[in-house]
């Protein structure tokens, strides 16, 4: 388990090789030399048992758009074919009004400014404004995606996101045992949450926060004596 | 790029638990957080965490020329810029509402109100007077900064010594912290502000020491700067009576916390005095 830094330079060498997040293939104008993977961001280097798969992995706040992420956008404009969402990146994503299940050019959702969205990013390049569409890529069912209502939206690292993701991860399953909950997490740092109460909801939310490592890394015994002292 | 205003959900619950008098983070709703003094390697560098939100204040002392009209004082300058290293919602160059109020807020609070005696700060009337440069470095916005930037304003200048002169006749003679003790400023008493933040609904009570969300979904927003005995200066707006008291028991409290840390920082030092 390395550390790189970005522009460092890593071998990793197969037949298939597979780049994961965090790692770039830099091809040289040379012919001899071929092509050279660089790191773009700090953290441990990463690889799978028969050395095909790569990647690094790391904690940030800030999210990077890549395709095939599901996130959570607020609409911020409303144009007349598609939306402007902000999914936390550098520039607004475009969601398209068509990009619905059973949406036709006369029946298309009516999301007003400010809105909540679960969508998956269908295209991400760095020049370019992300594009979102609010339907699963095979199926063109809607499986989850399209507006959020109600509840609340809690932010944290994009480590504490993936770990949430991890149907092994402890969080989660705690929750739901003491009371009933939803939850959408989106890889660009924010987590929908929704219960009954809103006391509920405020310990979904202070846990999340307490369980991130920015805010503490606390473990199962302190969740549970945390949400103790909440009384939900 | 404007900040986007919250989203629906978010602005939903917010208020719903506000009705409930429950705040996202656990405080009741008169809690202030409790301010984290960190005092730097020299004198008059002082950074102050509120929760989440941190401003770094730092002074910095020299001799000028006054000017004509006023030859008996020292002169103070406030410099707070918010950069974007507070917050991705600032833009360098251009001062946002919230820079603005700050800068109101700190002017009157540490300057007009004459929480440093000026007068203290003449060496020779007419020729040399201090000018202290209070700089105000905005590192994290968490909801609340003017009360952080107040707090962290004012102890950097309790925190401060400024290196002791002799004046003989018309000689000024400035002695170096190694040969003698510096001397600290005149200050005739310690200001704090409390900012509290007020919702459209009724019967929704208003909240002390508000969090970014909290801050950005308020109604209005009443600050309140005064010391552990009066009141200096008030922006208008209803329900003020009650909350006045409130501000007042809390200014007795920070008072004590602050001269707890300075003393504990200074019994740290080394300083001999000759």
């Amino acid at each position: 388990m390395t550390t790189v830094l970005p522009g460092e330079s890593v071998s990793a060498q197969h037949v298939n090789l597979k780049l994961g997040p965090g790692l770039l293939q830099l091809s040289t104008n040379t012919t001899d030399a071929g092509s050279t993977i660089v790191s773009t961001r700090a953290g441990d280097l990463q690889h799978s048992a028969n050395r095909s798969k790569w990647w690094v992995e790391n904690n940030s706040r800030r999210y990077i758009p890549a395709a095939q992420e599901s996130v959570i956008g607020a609409v911020v404009q409303r144009l007349g074919e598609s939306f402007r969402v902000d999914i936390g990146t550098a520039q607004f994503a475009s969601l398209d009004g068509l990009a619905f299940e059973g949406a036709t050019k006369r029946n298309k959702p009516n999301l007003k400014v400010g809105s909540l969205v679960y969508a998956r990013v269908s295209l991400a390049h760095k020049d370019m404004e992300p594009e979102l569409e609010c339907f699963d890529a095979q199926t063109r069912k809607t499986e989850g995606f399209g507006e959020l209502k109600g509840g609340f939206v809690v932010r944290c690292s994009l480590k504490m996101c993936r770990d949430l993701l991890d149907p092994k991860h402890f969080l989660l399953p705690l929750l739901g045992g003491r009371f009933p909950l939803e939850a959408a997490v989106g890889m660009n740092g924010r987590v929908w949450v929704n219960a009954k109460e809103v006391k509920q909801i405020i310990a979904i939310s202070r846990c999340i926060e307490a369980v991130d490592s920015d805010g503490g890394g606390m473990d199962v015994v302190g969740v549970k004596k945390l949400l103790d002292s909440l009384d939900a | 790029m404007r900040p986007p205003s919250p989203s629906i959900p978010e602005k939903e619950f917010l208020f719903a638990a506000l009705k409930q008098s429950l705040r996202l983070d656990g405080r009741l709703p008169l809690e202030l957080r409790t301010p984290t003094l960190t005092f730097g390697p020299e004198l008059g560098w002082v950074e102050c965490a509120l929760g989440k939100t941190r401003v770094l204040a730092q002074v910095d002392a020299k001799m000028v020329k006054p000017p004509p009209e006023r030859p008996f004082e020292g002169m103070i300058t406030i410099h707070s810029e918010i950069s974007p290293m507070a917050s991705t919602d600032y833009e360098v160059g251009r001062p946002s509402e919230e820079e603005v109020t700050v800068t109101r807020m700190l002017d009157k609070v540490l300057r007009r109100s004459d929480a440093i005696d000026k007068e203290s700060l003449c060496i020779l009337a007419g020729q040399r007077v201090w000018h202290l440069r209070l700089t105000l470095n905005f590192l994290s916005d968490a909801g609340n900064m003017l009360d952080c930037a107040c707090i962290a304003g004012i102890v950097a200048l309790k925190h401060f010594r400024r290196p002791e002169v002799e004046v003989i006749g018309d000689e000024v003679t400035v002695h170096s912290p190694l040969e003698r003790a510096p001397v600290p400023l005149a200050i005739h008493h310690t200001p704090f502000c409390f900012t509290f933040a007020f919702y459209s609904d009724a019967e929704t009570a208003p909240i002390l020491d508000p969090s970014q969300l909290e801050q950005r979904l308020s109604a209005g927003i009443l600050s309140i700067a005064l010391n552990a005995q009066k009141e200096l200066c008030v922006l208008q707006k209803l329900g003020v009576l009650r909350l006045v008291d409130v501000a007042v028991t809390k200014a007795k409290d920070l008072h004590g916390l602050v001269e707890t840390r300075i003393q504990e920082d200074w019994l740290e030092r080394k300083v001999e005095v000759r």
